[in-house]
């Protein structure tokens, strides 16, 4: 997808100005709250009109003011899933879900209802009516309706806010199922550093009215790690565990993680607090924390009075944090070998 | 001698007529204004605002008496119809016209405050599933402002069984043809000895709004559980 924008919105007050070119499949919009980040959703589904500038997406100018270009959204063919679902309160489930289906041209329309219906597990709740549905359901088929109309482009408007943390990470992997099996473009927004982390790939920093910076999502997470009192969260992709006695080995890359918790699914993601890492010059003899793995230290940055190191452990990377006392007494440098010490328990499974 | 006269059940069936005629006839034209001063942005709404308004404040005997100006054989419109062989006073037209006039108010107010009611956001989200804008206020905003449009038309419906003032001007109190149980009571309590008749023709009054009441209650009910 190739989303160029150059807008000016004034609203009251606050006054809205874009300027960017993206090109990926998954992209987030993160910023804190009033930053504008709905604001640029609605002006690029057409759904507030920009004061001046133009929006193109694929090739396809969807507003363009000196132009006298304005699309309008249904017209434009960007799907847009909202926090509160929307759900027609007055239609059943399935004429919910058919509602875009049925307004999208024949020529359009590539994706078979019933796929989705699978692949969001709805069938069991088709012909109910929507106002008895759980907040997890009701965005599933939000999700689905707007996957129907085949858009080119699917804004998701804090689609997982006011859902609690279990059911977020019950309704992640839907997304990603979706997302990957339909090959929709996605533009996520959220406040939530974690969730862009699970949904998204690159970034836009959204503050003020403008759009500050574009950079991968990884990146972020670890320039969150300059503030104070921010930790930086590891977040392993994880596969299917074997039974090790009581607990669970995970594969990771080349490496092995023993876990408390199980699993049956061939993918899983855990994180892991930076600060539950610990750094020992030699295999230790005996330890009741079940993870030795031994790693080579990468990059070292020093904050105040906290070192972060990166740890290469084959292919993979893992982010520790310690305080300077241990840095000199452990004499960490670039390239020397060290063991890193993780209990079993101090993983959390998310997906 | 029995409880009504022959020419009682008239009235009672005209009332119906023209009660039934003018909210079938006015709720379409209440549908669109209403959607006017809602989702519009047209100069002039406070006008249209208070035209449509001003038959709630005004005595009926004016908007009668407005009617018989505007439908009178010299008037605007009805010089006009006379033309075509059309004659609107003394007739159950005008009947229905003048209670038009009188409840069209009560059925756009109510109409206008379930549109107000119906969050945006359901529009906004129908629009971007590919609804233009007529699509979108036909299969979302008014079905969900059908209860509101329903409230209105039962108001309007009782309103016109009742309407006195503006029939008597443009229609006048033809029995058979435009006398209604409002106009048909007049008569009795004028002339000498018909107290009774009017109070038996009262009570069928009294019956007959409270049978409304009941089925408008019974029927929105009804829509709120679905």
């Amino acid at each position: 997808m190739q989303l160029d924008v150059s807008v000016r919105k004034q609203q009251g007050t606050f006054e809205f100005n874009a300027e960017f070119s993206l090109t990926g499949r998954r992209i987030g919009l993160f910023g804190p709250s009033g930053s504008g980040k709905s604001t640029l959703m609605h002006l690029i589904a057409g759904l507030l009109k920009p004061d001046s500038g133009c929006i193109r997406l694929d090739g396809t100018v969807l507003f363009d003011a000196a132009a006298g270009v304005n699309l309008p959204p249904e017209k434009r063919r960007v799907g847009v899933v909202f926090q509160h679902a929307h759900l027609f309160p007055h239609l059943s489930v399935r004429r919910n879900l058919l509602y875009g289906w049925r307004r999208t041209p024949e020529a359009d329309r590539h994706i078979d209802p019933e796929a989705i219906i699978e692949v969001l597990n709805l069938a069991h709740l088709l012909d109910r009516g929507v106002n008895l549905l759980s907040g997890g359901e009701r965005q599933r088929i939000a999700l689905a309706r707007t996957v129907l109309t085949c858009p080119r482009l699917i804004l998701m408007d804090e689609p997982l806010t006011g859902l609690d943390e279990e059911l977020k990470f019950q309704i992640i992997p839907y997304l990603n199922k979706v997302f990957a099996r339909f090959d929709i473009p996605l533009l996520f927004i959220s406040h939530s550093l974690l969730e862009m982390r699970l949904m998204t790939e690159q970034v836009l920093v959204v503050g003020e009215g403008r759009v500050e910076r574009e950079m991968a999502t990884e990146e972020l997470a670890q320039s969150a790690w300059v503030a104070p009192r921010q930790g930086y969260v590891n977040l392993l992709r994880l596969g299917r565990p074997q039974p090790h006695g009581d607990l669970w080995a995970y594969p990771w890359g080349d490496a092995r993680l023993v876990l408390t918790d199980e699993s049956d699914s061939d993918e899983n993601v855990v994180e892991l607090d930076s600060r539950e890492i610990l750094l020992f010059k030699r295999h230790p003899e005996a330890t009741s924390a079940r993870n030795m793995l031994p790693c080579t230290v990468g990059k070292i940055f020093t904050v105040g009075n906290r070192v972060r190191v990166e740890l290469h452990c084959g292919a993979q990377q893992l982010i520790v944090q310690i305080v300077p006392e241990s840095l000199r007494e452990l004499e960490l440098a670039e390239g020397k070998e060290v063991v890193a010490v993780i209990k079993a328990s101090a993983f959390r499974r998310l997906l | 001698m029995s409880f009504l006269q022959p020419s009682d059940l008239d009235a009672i069936l005209l009332s119906f007529q023209v009660a039934c005629t003018a909210t079938l006839l006015a709720t379409p034209l209440g549908v669109g204004v209403a959607y006017l001063l809602v989702h519009t942005r047209i100069p002039g709404k406070a006008v249209i605002e208070g035209l449509v308004n001003l038959p709630l404040v005004l005595p009926p005997v004016v908007i009668g008496y407005l009617l018989l100006v505007l439908f009178g054989r010299r008037g605007w419109i009805g010089a006009w119809l006379i033309r075509l062989d059309i004659q609107i006073i003394f007739t159950l037209t005008g009947a229905i016209i003048a209670s038009a006039v009188v409840g069209f108010p009560l059925l756009v107010r109510s109409i206008r405050l379930g549109m107000e009611s119906v969050d945006s956001s359901y529009r906004q989200a129908a629009r971007t599933l590919g609804a233009g804008g007529w699509d979108a206020f036909f299969t979302i905003t008014l079905p969900l402002s059908g209860r509101a449009v329903f409230a209105g038309m039962t108001l309007m419906f009782a309103r016109s069984l009742g309407e006195f003032g503006a029939t008597i001007i443009l229609a006048g109190n033809i029995p058979g043809v435009t006398q209604t149980i409002p106009l048909a009571i007049y008569e009795y309590t004028s002339s000498p000895g018909g107290d009774r008749m009017a109070l038996s023709l009262c009570l069928v009054s009294i019956l007959l709004s409270f049978v409304v009441l009941l089925a408008s209650g019974a029927a929105s009910k009804s829509l709120e559980r679905k």
